[in-house]
């Protein structure tokens, strides 16, 4: 499982580097084939997220992170403050959808099998029932005005479940220091457009039919053991 | 500081809609008249679903309020609240947003200006192409939704290109807007999917009404003119 997310040390051409190196980012696979979620989400849909839009964010992270290298290196800080929102976007982008493949699951393997143990009790003893938490977590994801992200987050300090959303690619905590990710759902238009045009709320309703919750359980046990 | 409020707005928008409710207009071309360039479909649900839904939500939130029975340009700008965006903003904004933008598209449209609008954009940018380099980099670097713009800047009488996040529009920043080009995802997903650049080439290449861009100058510079 660790070989799935891979960092790969760049291939030391730039010499200006120095002996640091640079640690960039590669594509990491999915542990479904790009049909496995269908109907709730199109093959066509998984292969352009994962190959082109998160292959985009990786990309222009590391570029990012390489210019960022080098401007920290001459200590030019104007450029490195002026490369954040480039980090923020990418880096944001990238950390959010390697989230996001492991909140999905194929039905065969458990998706949308609903929350037990710890996490289920706790979703119905802050939100009252899981369906009245889809529900909120629905209409705040339709409500997100451009693009951005609609989370089910836990704070680990005050160990209390939230329903958050972010702005474009901001990570979660951007929203608040303490706030863990344990189902994020990507509302921008490319993740459904394709399957489900201006009707972002059946998206929306038909993605919980692929929500990996055993995941989730596993993310929030180690915040709340 | 140069109003660009009230009169100079409703003369550059074609919608001096004052009635009771804000309506949909139609692109003035039908809905298959930029293919292959731009797609029916595209139109179908853009205009037909996305411009439409803008128009009713707006509506719906606006019925006895304040806001209802004043021309949609005062609604923008009374609902952007100098950035802090009251909830109407949005539909509001939109719908003019994207009247501008079928407005700003024809069949058999593209290539380069001429008339003072050419002479204008190479002493502002130098050239033709570099105009068209610093518009095409503006809306493939606008992150997330929004759009990008060719706007007059009155105070300086300078053309300048923007761009701007989710439905902010240059009505909110005192610039009088030239030319749009929407980059939503669902402007081009479903006829590029995630190649924003091959859209802003081809709509460069194919869809620019350069007369409407052209006319809103000559409105825009008349406004100003007014106003002095």
């Amino acid at each position: 499982m660790a070989l799935r997310t891979l960092i790969t040390r760049k291939s030391p051409i730039s010499t200006h580097l120095g002996f640091r190196g640079l640690q960039t980012f590669s594509l990491p696979d999915l542990p479904y084939d790009y049909g496995a979620l269908e109907p709730a989400i199109s093959g066509e849909i998984m292969q352009l997220h994962h190959q082109k839009h998160h292959q985009a964010y990786i990309t222009n992270y590391n570029k990012a992170l390489e210019q960022l290298d080098s401007a920290i290196s001459k200590g030019d800080a104007s450029t490195v403050v002026k490369l954040q929102s480039a980090i923020k976007f990418n880096g944001g982008g990238h950390v959010n959808h390697s989230i996001f493949w492991k909140n999905l699951a194929p039905v065969p393997e458990g998706g949308g099998e609903p929350p037990k143990a710890s996490l289920g009790s706790a979703i119905d003893n802050h939100f009252g029932s899981l369906e009245a938490l889809i529900q909120k977590m629905n209409a705040e994801g339709a409500a997100l005005q451009g693009s951005g992200w609609v989370w089910l987050a836990v704070d680990k300090e005050l160990k209390r479940l939230v329903v958050e959303t972010t702005a474009n690619q901001d990570p979660l905590v951007t929203k608040g220091p303490s706030l863990v990710p344990v189902i994020g759902i990507d509302v921008w238009e490319h993740a459904y457009y394709l399957q489900y045009k201006n009707v972002r709320p059946d998206y929306l309703k038909n993605i919980w039919k692929v929500i990996n919750w055993k995941y989730a359980g596993e993310v929030y046990d180690k915040e709340c053991p | 500081m140069a109003s660009t409020q009230g009169f100079s707005l409703s003369a550059l928008s074609s919608n001096e809609n004052v009635a009771v409710k804000i309506e949909l207009k139609p692109p003035p071309y039908p809905l298959d008249a930029l293919e292959p360039h731009m797609s029916r479909k595209t139109l179908e649900f853009h205009w037909g679903k996305h411009h439409r839904s803008y128009v009713d939500n707006l509506n719906k939130q606006i019925v006895g309020t304040e806001l209802h029975g004043k021309t949609l340009e005062a609604i923008i700008v009374d609902t952007y609240n100098k950035g802090d965006l009251h909830p109407s903003f949005n539909n509001a904004a939109q719908v003019w947003n994207h009247d501008f933008f079928w407005e700003s598209m024809k069949p058999g449209g593209g290539g380069v200006p001429n008339g003072e609008l050419l002479e204008l954009i190479k002493r502002d940018f130098g050239s033709f192409e570099e105009f068209e380099k610093e518009f095409k980099t503006a809306a493939a670097t606008q992150f997330g939704s929004g759009w990008a713009w060719l706007v007059y800047k009155a105070q300086d009488n300078k053309l300048l290109v923007i761009k701007t996040p989710n439905a902010v529009n240059p009505l909110v920043l005192d610039y009088y807007p030239l030319l749009t080009v929407d980059v939503w995802e669902h402007a081009y997903y479903l006829d590029f999917q995630n190649r924003r650049p091959d859209y802003l080439s081809v709509f460069m290449e194919n869809l620019v009404s350069w007369e409407a861009v052209s006319s809103r100058l000559q409105l825009a510079k008349k406004a100003q003119a007014a106003q002095n």
